[in-house]
């Protein structure tokens, strides 16, 4: 936070961009209902992105099962709605709640293991989340759950008006990647950082990292909930497919994607991998031919993700141009 | 009782599967550090070709035998075409671009074979007709076809041990799992060994492909199931431990035969018919993730820790 405000400025100069261009999407020709509600899944998806770089790039904690939060989130909304409630000022603290508590019980457990053994832990943790919810018969098992209307707000369908929808989903994106990055510049976040990179050291300079991992862990839950809160009453339907282990590997796809160095990162990458499904999957039948080949390509060639994909470039035109390298020398 | 014999000898079956391909997999995660996502892509090819070599030659078993050498090669291409470039890189990046490994083959699959499940010949040949079954106990008869499987999952472990234990290579492939810069240090050239062990993976887990083609449907997704399961086993049993792998193989095929046949008549105890059965179903598909929490949770390391730890 000490560093000057140009210099943060560039350093999240491609997050920035993004979120003004999703602000000005919708009045420079993507304000129909189809590319809105393409843009809204974009976007949600990013936040729970976003809550996962947090754990993964800030806390080194490597979580596959991150679309249990998200899920729980999500069928909060609809055990509400299947009781009559569809008020937003109990069903979102609600889904909230329900999606910290899930983590705080996992991640009490997860968080004694490390490395591989915690991504398979969580993994486990995601996978029972996912059949218990398929076993829930009153909210339709298998086949998922219809929302009979979108959470009001105060008795009122704000949420109802897709740019609303927009902008709300846009604000609080906003504010999770705003609110991960202060919270990753506080002492708090110091702490993660240095029990990530080196475990030994933060426990001796006196650190437990156990209580501060956690505290991370449900908090990420619970911006997950958020999101599955708001999935929820974008698709208008849930379903078991929700919490499968590929849809947290997708989630994980995102963060690495974007590059895991930055929260931003899960932004862009959230917003790459859904627009490029979108497009590649209208252009032709088997479009995951040039997708898949994509994404091993962006792994050999990226390896500091989408967000350090400019740097990269210049380097790369520098070496290409010896003069100019002459010249900075 | 007959009846949970037979759950427990299914139960056996899909354990001796799952270890085939969980062995390569815990052996390419053992000796290279690589987190390979599209190893369930070989299980799933090897059933493909099986099928389609076995219609093409009019003998199940002759397709099986072919599908062999086709999934070394394909195991080979892929080594050498994207693995190769990810030993030096993280879990993360490799479980990515394996990923897009597995998008990749499975769109072409489903390009070229189409998205319906595919005819497999019926393995002929064994007693009783094709698929024709054995009697095992009194009034109770049992699948030949299984039977080979499970016969073919207790000799392919002794092998794979006598492989790894008593030979010069599996002396090298152990040595390169543990201390790979010693190793390298002493002249062996560990990247064409690498090369080796990724391909008998490959090998292997296309052979379980083939074997399973008679009995689950051959699909487009069938390998990430699989695949999944394996990663449960490899934890379980130890990471790089082929005895752990082959004990935790088969505690997760019994669990899971067992548990789905068993859960919803023990839950009726206590609760009614129709939720017994609903709950039961749910407990009985995350049983094998509660033992896998468990285990962690008690002892990290899995059952077997062996091989590098990671």
């Amino acid at each position: 936070m000490t560093a000057p405000f140009h210099k943060t400025l560039r350093k999240h100069a491609l997050a920035l961009v993004t979120l003004l261009a999703l602000a000005a999407a919708p009045f420079l020709g993507f304000g129909d209902g189809f590319a809105l509600s393409l843009l809204a899944r974009a976007m949600i998806l990013g936040m729970a992105a976003v809550s996962l770089s947090l754990l993964v790039g800030g806390a080194g904690l490597v979580s596959l099962g991150h679309a249990a939060t998200m899920g729980i989130g999500a069928y909060t909304v609809v055990a509400f709605d299947a009781a009559g409630i569809s008020e937003g000022l109990i069903v979102f603290p609600a889904a909230i709640a329900a999606a910290a508590a899930y983590a705080l019980v996992t991640g009490a457990v997860s968080l004694r293991t490390s490395g591989v053994h915690f991504i398979m832990i969580t993994l486990a943790f995601g996978q029972m989340a996912f059949f218990t919810t398929s076993s829930f018969s009153s909210l339709g098992g298998d086949d998922g759950y219809t929302l009979y209307a979108r959470t009001e707000w105060l008795g009122t369908r704000i949420l109802d008006s897709r740019l609303t929808f927009h902008f709300l989903c846009l604000g609080l994106l906003a504010l999770v990647w705003v609110g991960g990055g202060l919270l990753l510049g506080s002492r708090f976040g110091r702490v993660l950082r240095a029990a990530r990179e080196n475990p030994q050291r933060a426990l001796a300079v006196g650190f437990q990292p156990y209580p501060y991992r956690l505290v991370a862990y449900v908090m990420a839950g619970a911006v997950g909930g958020l999101a599955g809160a708001l999935l929820a009453n974008a698709t208008e339907f849930v379903s078991p497919a929700l919490l499968s282990w590929t849809r947290s590997g997708e989630l994980l796809f995102m963060v690495i994607l974007g590059g895991v160095g930055q929260l931003g990162g899960a932004i862009l990458g959230a917003l790459a991998i859904v627009l490029l499904e979108e497009s590649l999957s209208h252009l032709m039948v088997y479009w995951r031919l040039v997708f898949g080949p994509l994404l091993v390509l962006s792994v050999l060639f990226l390896p500091d993700g989408l967000v350090g994909a400019p740097l990269r470039l210049r380097a790369a035109f520098r070496f290409a141009s010896p003069k100019r390298r002459n010249a900075d020398a | 009782m007959s009846m949970l014999l037979v759950q427990a000898l299914n139960g056996l079956q899909f354990g001796v599967l799952l270890f085939l391909v969980a062995a390569g997999l815990s052996l390419v995660f053992g000796v290279m550090d690589l987190i390979n996502l599209a190893h369930g892509v070989q299980y799933m090819l090897g059933a493909y070709v099986a099928a389609t070599l076995g219609v093409w030659t009019g003998s199940f078993w002759l397709g099986a035998l072919l599908s062999l050498p086709v999934a070394l090669l394909v195991g080979l291409a892929l080594e050498w075409l994207v693995f190769r470039h990810l030993y030096r890189r993280d879990h993360l990046s490799q479980v990515l671009a394996t990923f897009g490994v597995i998008l990749t083959v499975e769109e072409a699959t489903r390009a070229l074979w189409g998205s319906a499940p595919q005819t497999v010949l019926e393995p002929s040949g064994l007693t009783g007709g094709p698929m024709g079954g054995v009697e095992i106990v009194a009034g109770l008869i049992y699948p030949t076809y299984r039977l080979v499987i499970i016969g073919v999952g207790i000799v392919v472990p002794l092998l794979l041990w006598f492989l790894v234990e008593r030979t010069r290579a599996g002396m090298l492939v152990r040595a390169g799992a543990t201390h790979p810069a010693m190793v390298s240090a002493l002249g062996v050239d560990i990247r064409r060994l690498f090369t080796v062990v990724f391909a008998f993976g490959a090998m292997l887990a296309g052979f379980a492909g083939a074997l399973a083609s008679p009995i689950f449907p051959v699909a487009p997704g069938m390998g990430d199931t699989v695949l999944i399961l394996c990663f449960v086993v490899i934890v379980i049993g130890g990471v790089g431990s082929i005895r752990g792998a082959f004990i935790a193989a088969l505690l997760v095929g019994l669990l899971d035969s067992v548990g789905r046949a068993m859960l919803p008549d023990l839950l009726r105890l206590v609760l009614d018919p129709s939720s017994a059965r609903q709950t039961g179903a749910a407990l009985a598909s995350m049983l094998v993730y509660i033992v896998m929490a468990a285990i962690l949770f008690f002892r990290p390391a899995g059952l077997f820790p062996g091989g590098r730890s990671a």
